[in-house]
C-alpha cells in the first residue's frame, strides 16, 4: 500500500524539492561571496577613512541581513524535507553523510552569530572590532556550503559503506564525504559560481544607476567592486567547468551520456550543440565532429560510453540535463564575454566603459547568472536519476509514504512566492531609502536594535 | 552504551536550549499579538521585536543542530518522526519561513505594513511552537511507530498529550518571554513596560504551571508509560526541581527580582525537557525503538561527537560574546573613525606588475588543469588560477578605478530606438 502511494507522489515530492532549492541556492551564492566583497569595502574605508566606504559596506550589510534572513528559513526547510520528502534516504544512509550536515549546521550556527554582531554593531564596536567581527562570516559561508556539497559529492559517486539488505551495515563518515573524488570539482565550481553570482547581480542594480545617469563615485565604487570579482571570476570559471566535465566523463559516464545526448557507445564521439534527443540521437542538432572525445579524454579517437551501456530503467532524462547543460554553458560563455571586454576595456583605456551596451549587457548578466547557477546544479541532479544515491538506492524508493504531498507543494510554492515578492519589496527599498553619508546614533534607547 | 547515549544528551540539551532561546522569541510573538492598538501597545511590540532581531537567527539554529544530530546519530528515528508526523512539521516550517520573512521586512516596511507583518509574525509565533511541540507529545506518548509514514497521519497527534504538550510550549514560550522582556525593560529603564511584562509574566507563569500540572492528569490516562516515569525513580527528580523553580520564579517576579527570575524560569522549563526524556528512556520512540538499537554504526557515532566537540569548542565562546553584547544592552560608542588616509592608492606600476603575475599565473593554471592529465597537476592548476582571481582582482583595482573620472553612460536609450527603428 506505501509503496502505491509512494509512487503516486514521486513527482510531487521531486517538483518541491526541487522549487526548494531553486529559491535557496541563489541565496548559498550570496553567502559564500557577499561578505568578502562587504568586508573588501569595509577593509577600505579602514585603510583610507574615506567614509564613502563605510556607507556602502553598511548598505551592502542591511542588504545581506535581509538575504541571510531568507537563506535561513529557507535552508531550514530543506533539512526539513529531507525527512519530510525522503525519509527513507536519511533513515538508510543518515549515519553515513549527516556527519556533514552536522557540521555545517555549526558553520550555520557562526554564521547566524556574527551576523547579528556584525550587522548590529555599526558606531558600537571600534572599526577594527567590528572589521573582525565580520571575518566569521566570510569563513563559515565557505564552511557551509562546502559541507553540503560533500554530502552532494557523496550521493553523486557514493562509497566507504557497506550495504546488505537494503541496510547500511558499517560506514566511514569523514572518509564517504572527504576522500570523495567527485566532490572537489563540485565544490570548486560552485565556490567560483558564488563570486559569478554575486557579482553581476550586484553589478547590476548599480548598472541601472548607470543608465539612468546616475554615476558619481559611490555608484562606480558600488558597480566596480563586485564587477571586478566577478570579471576575474568568470573566465576562470570555463576552465573549472571544462575540467568539471572531464572528472564527470571519468566518474560518472552515464551522466556525461545524458548531457551530450549520446545514445550509443561511440569511438571518436561528435559533439552536438541544439537539437533534441530522440531514441538514442541528436536530431536536428549542430554536430562537430570528434570533439566531445577531444573535450572529455584529450584524445580524438576516445571511446565514450553511451547512454545504450545501462538499461533505459537507469537512464536519466536527457533532454532536461542536456538543455540544462547547454543553458549553463552558453550564459557561462556570455558572461566570460563580458567580463573579458570589462578586463580589456580596464587595460586598454584605464577607465570604465562609456557605452551603455556594455551596461545593458551586465544587466543581462544578472539573471543570466541564476540561469547558469540553477541549470548547472539540474544537470549533475538530474543527471544522476532515476538514483538518489547512485546506484545504491533509487528515488522513488526513497519518498515519504505520506499523503498530502500535493498540499504541501502547493502551500509550500505560494509560500515561496511571496517569500521571493517580498525580499525583492525588500531590496527596491533599502535601494530607494536615503542614506546619510554620516549616519548619526539616534537609537541611544535600543542600541542594538536598528540597522541603519 | 556511552557512544550510543551521548548524541542523545545533545539532542536534549539541543532542545532544552531551543526551547529556552527561540521559545522565548515565539513567546515575544505571542505579546506582540496580544498588545492591542495604541501608542503603549506600540512601545511593547517595538521592545519585543527589539529583544530578538539580533539574537532570533542563531536562536534558530539550535533547532537545526537538534535535527541534523538526530538524523546521522539515530537516522531511522528521524525518518519515523519525519513521516508520521509530516503534517505537524510542515506547518511548524511553514512558520519558521514566517517568521524569517518577517524579521528581514520589518526594516523596510512603514507603520500600516507592519501591521501586516506583525499579524502573521504572531500567528507564526503560536503554530510553531504549538505544532513542535505536538510532535514531542506525539513521540512521547508512543504514536509513532518506526518505518516510513506506518503511524496515524492525523490521530498521531492529535491525542491528548500532543494537544496538552503544544498548549505547555506556546505557554511556557510565553512566560519566558514576560520575564526576559521584563528584565530587558528593567535595563533599559522603562518603567510602563516592566509594569506591562510583570503583569504578562504573572499571568503567563500562572497558565504555563497549570498546564503542566494538568498535563501529568493527562499523560496519565493516555500515556501511563509516560506518567510512571515522571512520578517515580529519577523521573520524580526534575518534575519536583520544575515545580520548585517555576514557585521560586513566580516568587521572584512578584518581587520584581527579574534577571534572577530569568534563572529560575529557565530552569522550571529545562527540567521539563528533562523530566520528560528520563521518563522516556532507554527508548527514542516509545516503545518500539531504544537508543542503541536506534544508533548508527560507531565510526559514525566517534566522528559526529569529535566534530561536535570542536563545534562547541569554537561555538559557545562565540554565543557568549553575541549574549554579552546583547544583554550588556550597549556597545562602547566609539564612532570616531580610523586614522585616515594611512595607505594610499595601489600605485601604477604595482598594478601593472600584478597583471603581467596574473595573466602568468592564468596561463599556468590553464596549462596544468586543462591539458596535464595528472591528478597533482589539477590541483596545481587550480591553485594557481585561485591566485591569478586574486591577482587580476588586484590588478584591475575596482576601487582605483571607480575614483577616475568617468564618463558619462551616454547613447540612445532602448525606448529611443524601440520607437525608431532604422
Amino acid at each position: 500500500m506505501t509503496e502505491i502511494l509512494a509512487q503516486d507522489y514521486l513527482l510531487e515530492a521531486r517538483q518541491m524539492q526541487a522549487l526548494s532549492f531553486v529559491v535557496h541556492i541563489p541565496l548559498v551564492c550570496i553567502g559564500i561571496a557577499f561578505p568578502a566583497l562587504v568586508l573588501f569595502v569595509e577593509w577600505r574605508y579602514l585603510r583610507t577613512g574615506d567614509e564613502l566606504y563605510r556607507t556602502l559596506a553598511r548598505r551592502w550589510s542591511k542588504v545581506l541581513v535581509a538575504l541571510f534572513a531568507a537563506g535561513v528559513v529557507t535552508g531550514t526547510i530543506l533539512s526539513f524535507e529531507l525527512g519530510l520528502l525522503w525519509p527513507n534516504f536519511t533513515a538508510t544512509f543518515g549515519g553515513v553523510f549527516g556527519l556533514g550536515f552536522a557540521i555545517e549546521g555549526f558553520s550555520f550556527f557562526l554564521e547566524a552569530i556574527f551576523i547579528g554582531i556584525y550587522v548590529y554593531g555599526w558606531n558600537r564596536l571600534s572599526p577594527r572590532a567590528h572589521f573582525l567581527s565580520g571575518l566569521p562570516i566570510a569563513v563559515a559561508g565557505v564552511i557551509g556550503s562546502f559541507m553540503v556539497i560533500s554530502v552532494n559529492g557523496w550521493m553523486n559517486h557514493p562509497g566507504h559503506f557497506t550495504f546488505e539488505n537494503g541496510r547500511v551495515i558499517s560506514s566511514n563518515s569523514a572518509k564517504a564525504l572527504f576522500a570523495n573524488s567527485f566532490f572537489w570539482h563540485e565544490f570548486i565550481h560552485m565556490y567560483v559560481a558564488g563570486f559569478i553570482v554575486t557579482g553581476f547581480l550586484v553589478a547590476a542594480s548599480y548598472a541601472v544607476y548607470a543608465l539612468r545617469g546616475r554615476w558619481g563615485r559611490y555608484e562606480r565604487t558600488a558597480f566596480t567592486v563586485p564587477m571586478t570579482a566577478a570579471a576575474v571570476a568568470a573566465p576562470v570559471q570555463i576552465l573549472v567547468g571544462d575540467w568539471a566535465a572531464r572528472e564527470v566523463a571519468k566518474n560518472q559516464p552515464i551522466k556525461l551520456a545524458a548531457m551530450e545526448g549520446l545514445g550509443q557507445t561511440t569511438k571518436g564521439a561528435a559533439l552536438h550543440i541544439l537539437g533534441w534527443y530522440q531514441n538514442g540521437d541528436v536530431i536536428w542538432g549542430l554536430g562537430i565532429p570528434k570533439l566531445l572525445s577531444l573535450l572529455a579524454f584529450h584524445n580524438i579517437n576516445a571511446t565514450v560510453l553511451g547512454l545504450d551501456t545501462v538499461p533505459l530503467a537507469d537512464q536519466p532524462p536527457v533532454n532536461v540535463v542536456r538543455y540544462s547543460f547547454q543553458s549553463m554553458v552558453f550564459a557561462g560563455t556570455f558572461m566570460a564575454l563580458v567580463a573579458a571586454f570589462f578586463l580589456f576595456f580596464r587595460w586598454w583605456r584605464h577607465r570604465l566603459p562609456g557605452s551603455p551596451w556594455f551596461y545593458r549587457a551586465v544587466v543581462l548578466c544578472a539573471p543570466l547568472s541564476i540561469v547558469a547557477l540553477l541549470a548547472g546544479w539540474i544537470t549533475t541532479e538530474v543527471g544522476r536519476q532515476p538514483w538518489v544515491v547512485y546506484g545504491y538506492m533509487r528515488t522513488a524508493d526513497a519518498v515519504t509514504g505520506a499523503s498530502g504531498i500535493p498540499v504541501g507543494y502547493g502551500a509550500l510554492a505560494a509560500v515561496y512566492l511571496a517569500l521571493v515578492i517580498a525580499v525583492g519589496w525588500i531590496l527596491v527599498r533599502l535601494a530607494r531609502s536615503p542614506m546619510p553619508p554620516t549616519p548619526e546614533d539616534t537609537d541611544a534607547v535600543h542600541p542594538l536594535s536598528r540597522t541603519e | 552504551m556511552a557512544l550510543q547515549i551521548i548524541p542523545a544528551a545533545v539532542v536534549v540539551i539541543g532542545l532544552i536550549l531551543y526551547t529556552l532561546l527561540a521559545g522565548a522569541d515565539f513567546g515575544a510573538g505571542v505579546w506582540q499579538l496580544s498588545a492591542g492598538g495604541g501608542a503603549h501597545a506600540r512601545a511593547i511590540r517595538d521592545h519585543a521585536h527589539h529583544a530578538n532581531a539580533p539574537v532570533w537567527e542563531a536562536n534558530h539554529v539550535w533547532l537545526i543542530l537538534v535535527i541534523t544530530v538526530l538524523w546521522t546519530a539515530y537516522p531511522q528515528v528521524f525518518g519515523a518522526i519525519f513521516s508520521t508526523l509530516a503534517i505537524p512539521i510542515f506547518l511548524a516550517a511553514l512558520g519558521i519561513i514566517l517568521r524569517g520573512m518577517s524579521y528581514a521586512l520589518q526594516n523596510a516596511a512603514n507603520e500600516r505594513q507592519r501591521r501586516y507583518i506583525d499579524l502573521s509574525f504572531a500567528a507564526a509565533s503560536i503554530m510553531t511552537p504549538y505544532m513542535l511541540g505536538t510532535v514531542i507529545g506525539a513521540i512521547a506518548s508512543g504514536r509513532v511507530p518506526p518505518g516510513n509514514a506506518l503511524g496515524a497521519e492525523v490521530g498521531s497527534w492529535t491525542g491528548p498529550t500532543s494537544i496538552i504538550a503544544g498548549f505547555l510550549a506556546v505557554a511556557t514560550g510565553a512566560f519566558l518571554a514576560a520575564v526576559f522582556l521584563a528584565a530587558d525593560a528593567e535595563r533599559l529603564r522603562e518603567p510602563l513596560l516592566v509594569e506591562s511584562f510583570h503583569g504578562r509574566a504573572l499571568i503567563s507563569g500562572v497558565v504555563a504551571g497549570g498546564l503542566a500540572l494538568g498535563g501529568l492528569f493527562v499523560v496519565r490516562s493516555d500515556a501511563p508509560r509516560l506518567y510512571d516515569g515522571l512520578t517515580s525513580g529519577w523521573g520524580l527528580v526534575p518534575v519536583v526541581v520544575s515545580g520548585v523553580a517555576g514557585l521560586v520564579a513566580m516568587g521572584l517576579v512578584v518581587l520584581r527580582r527579574f534577571t534572577a527570575a530569568r534563572v529560575s524560569a529557565a530552569l522550571a522549563v529545562a527540567a521539563v525537557i528533562i523530566g520528560w526524556a528520563v521518563a522516556q528512556r532507554p527508548y527514542l520512540l516509545p516503545t518500539t525503538l531504544t537508543v542503541e538499537a536506534a544508533a548508527a554504526s560507531d565510526t559514525t557515532l566517534i566522528a559526529l561527537i569529535v566534530s561536535l566537540a570542536v563545534g562547541a569548542v569554537v561555538l559557545f565562546p562565540s554565543l557568549v560574546l553575541l549574549f554579552r553584547l546583547t544583554l550588556a544592552g550597549r556597545f562602547d560608542p566609539t564612532s570616531q573613525g580610523p586614522p585616515s588616509a594611512t595607505a594610499g592608492a595601489v600605485s601604477r606600476e604595482r598594478r601593472k606588475h600584478a597583471a603581467q603575475t596574473g595573466i602568468g599565473f592564468f596561463i599556468a593554471g590553464f596549462v596544468l588543469l586543462t591539458i596535464a592529465e595528472p591528478t597533482v597537476a589539477h590541483i596545481f592548476g587550480l591553485i594557481f588560477l585561485g591566485i591569478a582571481m586574486l591577482v587580476g582582482f588586484r590588478a584591475v583595482g575596482p576601487v582605483e578605478l571607480a575614483q577616475r573620472p568617468a564618463p558619462e553612460v551616454s547613447g540612445r536609450s532602448l525606448r529611443e530606438i524601440l520607437r525608431r527603428p532604422r
